[in-house]
């Protein structure tokens, strides 16, 4: 902490995402709703960065972050190197970094990661305090992921990219729903609705790395979980087993095929008119907005999004894929490292970059749910809430190599898609799912 | 007498230096990582990680996990009836294109493409053809009337079997035709036209001048074959990431899911090295079971 740097600003009084363009060397001005001094790290001298992201769901997003990486050099000097990764090579990636102790200074990863290798990552404690504080507070999630322990940061949330349902709003009031069902009952009765008019929805239940997470959701609204508080394994109750039956009936309404579909599969079949809910990022609606074929941007105007109705639990129990940042512990610059952190999440760069990312990532702090990409379009609203209600993979436990393991081998989605196809009874599904989650959970 | 030129007069010393660079190579390259993995395969390494040597804990464990042994039948049953069908089909063509037909030379470069197309190109057109919702197949058998719903190609689990194998075949075959075809060329026509004179029959030239002479090429050709089913990983990656239900998982696939995504490196290290029993075994069998002589010569085993 010996260089570290603290200066003073005065505020500006300027109301929400004022987007200030910076100048080399000149100061950085505060807009936030308490007064609070911005945080500086001195970087070392001659610090280079690189950066190791992943991408890319929406062109807007790499555009933005580019642009503040760019700030971030104007105004700091340090020049910044980013590679863009599929988002699922960058696990692998920064598994083998952290354990050679080289390569990117700090990474940007999902869910669990950061509780993989905690000893290998920089404390960012500093900094996640300074955010919190000033942007008013970071979401449970977040810190559920980013402070195991309660105390110390591994590193700082970044976002998640909500899964939630997307729906064709003629088709949903033609089964006579004029708003989109709040509860699971409902739920049910909707898809039921769909089916007999001929237009069904759709549910990923194949090895879909980020579309199968709603078996979490069906799993957790009827107050099922992997495992409790103390890591024992409880899948295997019978709120699970009332979520299968469940999931069962709602199986019985899908489009056929769903046991076979991957991530790019309701896409694909939502955009071309054959079912009619299905759960997603925000991508369908990105794409059908900014389609070249008139047909496709037509649909947008038909197309909204909904949370996922609550079930017999009586809270929002949502999975969705939660982004982090990491700074590794190795990285010769620690302080320019912190910087470029604390600079990519105050609003002049965070504020743009949500923009830029057009609803498909949702903010970890709260105060950037004033952001206009939430209240623009109506129909980006539901996705602003995705880190609020967002339960980790591994809920209730503790984060670490088992949840991952648990996560990676599709034991839930399984045991949905075994029960839903009748291949095995809910009963035998969860059995199974027991055994299979216990051997990840006995390290 | 300097060293240089005693070790250069030395024939031992020669033959080592020369042997050096690529000894030094399969050292690096093969003995290093395949030494690594089996050793990985004793721990309980994670990604980020290092393990501690925990005997054969993994492979007890691995025994009694339902999705590893699942995930062994399938290999066995890919493995299986997709080199069965790359042979015969890959003979078959080997021994059309043998024939003087026209344009010889254009069908024999047109059977290679599937070979030449990258898997993961062709993994996807197999993806976009076995799709439950776009299927070209579906498509045109709903449009003749053939049938009403579109076959579920990848959501049921021997469906979905068949269905990889396929693809698998489609893109084995050529390597396995075309080596033959080379074997075929190299069987001199003499021993045809001596054979014509004694009255074989065309079956009888195949069964006992072309199968015998084949063997060794025969040989090799399908114990490469095998190896590269067994291990097979892009296709079933693309297609179905081992889904439905696991139906598809390889232990190759399955490797990389427990080692990369689920970052248990040992287990996966341990799937993967429980490949090799059953790899050697094939090349065992083809090293002692198709190569003798006497099988070579016409003869039969004494």
């Amino acid at each position: 902490m010996s260089d570290f740097n603290r200066r003073k600003f005065l505020e500006s009084s300027a109301g929400v995402a004022a987007v200030a363009t910076l100048g080399t060397g000149t100061a950085l001005f505060s807009s936030a709703a308490n007064a609070q001094a911005t945080m500086t790290f001195k970087p070392e001298k001659g610090a280079k960065l690189r950066v190791l992201r992943w991408s890319r769901f929406v062109q807007g997003d790499i555009d933005a972050y580019m642009a503040n990486v760019k700030k971030f050099t104007e105004a700091t000097g340090v020049e910044v190197r980013v590679d863009n990764e599929g988002w699922e090579d960058v696990r692998p990636k920064a598994a083998v970094a952290a354990n050679t102790g080289a390569g990117p200074d700090i990474i940007l990863s999902t869910n669990d990661d950061a509780n993989l290798y905690p000893e290998k990552l920089l404390d960012v404690t500093d900094v996640a305090e300074y955010l919190g504080k000033k942007y008013g507070g970071w979401y449970p999630a977040g810190e559920a992921f980013m402070r195991p322990d309660g105390k110390k940061w591994l590193g700082l949330p970044l976002g998640a990219s909500g899964s939630l349902i997307v729906y064709r709003e003629s088709m949903v009031k033609a089964a006579g729903f004029d708003v989109f069902p709040k509860t699971t009952d409902d739920f049910l009765k909707l898809y039921r609705n769909l089916k007999e008019k001929g237009v069904p929805g759709g549910m990923a239940l194949g090895n879909a790395t980020g579309d199968s997470t709603w078996c979490n959701w069906l799993v957790w609204s009827h107050g099922g979980k992997l495992v409790d508080k103390t890591n024992k394994v409880v899948i295997d109750s019978p709120e699970t087993i009332k979520a299968l039956e469940y999931g069962k009936e709602l199986y019985a309404n899908f489009i056929p095929g769903t046991l076979s579909w991957l991530d790019p599969n309701n896409n694909k079949a939502f955009l071309d008119g054959q079912i009619s809910v299905t759960n997603n990022g925000i991508s369908i609606y990105y794409a059908a907005k900014n389609s070249p074929d008139p047909k496709i941007k037509e649909m947008a105007a038909d197309i909204n999004h909904a949370v996922f109705p609550i079930g017999p639990a009586g809270v929002s129990t949502e999975s969705h894929l939660f982004f982090n940042q990491m700074v590794m512990k190795y990285t010769k610059f620690p302080q320019a490292s912190k910087e470029f952190l604390r600079f990519m999440m105050e609003k002049e760069q965070f504020d743009p970059w949500l923009q830029g990312a057009g609803g498909y990532v949702a903010q970890p702090l709260r105060y950037y749910e004033a952001n206009t990409i939430w209240s623009s379009d109506p129909k980006n609203t539901p996705y602003r809430d995705s880190v609020k209600n967002l339960r980790p993979g591994g809920y209730d436990g503790k984060l670490g190599y088992a949840s991952a393991g648990a996560a990676a081998d599709f034991i839930i989605p399984n045991m949905v898609a075994e029960a839903a196809s009748g291949s095995k009874t809910p009963k035998e599904a969860a059995e199974r799912a027991q055994k299979r989650a216990e051997r990840y959970y006995k390290l | 007498m300097p060293l240089l030129a005693r070790m250069q007069n030395s024939r031992n010393a020669l033959g080592f230096m020369f042997m050096l660079p690529a000894a030094v190579l399969l050292l690096l390259f093969l003995t290093y990582p395949l030494g690594l993995g089996t050793y990985l395969g004793f721990t309980d390494a994670k990604v980020g990680r290092p393990g501690h040597w925990i005997g054969l804990e993994n492979y007890e464990y691995l025994w009694g996990d339902a999705v590893v042994r699942l995930a062994l039948f399938n290999t066995l049953f890919y493995t299986g009836v997709a080199s069965v069908f790359k042979f015969f089909l890959g003979l078959w063509l080997a021994i059309l294109l043998n024939k003087n037909i026209r344009f010889k030379t254009f069908f024999r470069a047109v059977i290679l493409l599937p070979y030449i197309v990258p898997t993961a190109l062709s993994a996807i057109a197999f993806w976009w053809i076995y799709d439950s919702q776009f299927s070209i197949i579906s498509w045109a058998l709903v449009k003749m009337g053939w049938i009403d719903t579109y076959i579920d190609f990848l959501g049921s689990p021997w469906n979905a079997r068949i269905a990889v194998i396929i693809a698998n075949v489609w893109r084995g075959v050529p390597f396995v035709a075309i080596t033959l075809l080379a074997g075929l060329q190299t069987i001199s026509p003499s021993y045809y036209e001596a054979s014509a004179i004694d009255g074989a029959t065309p079956w009888q030239q195949f069964r006992h001048v072309t199968m015998p002479l084949l063997t060794p090429i025969i040989a090799v050709v399908m114990t490469f074959s095998v190896l590269f089913t067994f291990t097979d990983f892009q296709l079933i990656y693309v297609i179905t990431r081992g889904g439905p239900l696991n139906s598809t998982h390889l232990m190759a696939t399955l490797s990389f899911q427990r080692a990369i995504s689920g970052g248990a490196l040992g287990e996966g290290a341990a799937i993967a090295i429980a490949m090799v029993p059953f790899l050697l075994a094939c090349v065992m069998f083809s090293f002692f079971g198709l190569q003798r002589r006497a099988w070579q010569q016409g003869g039969t085993d004494k």
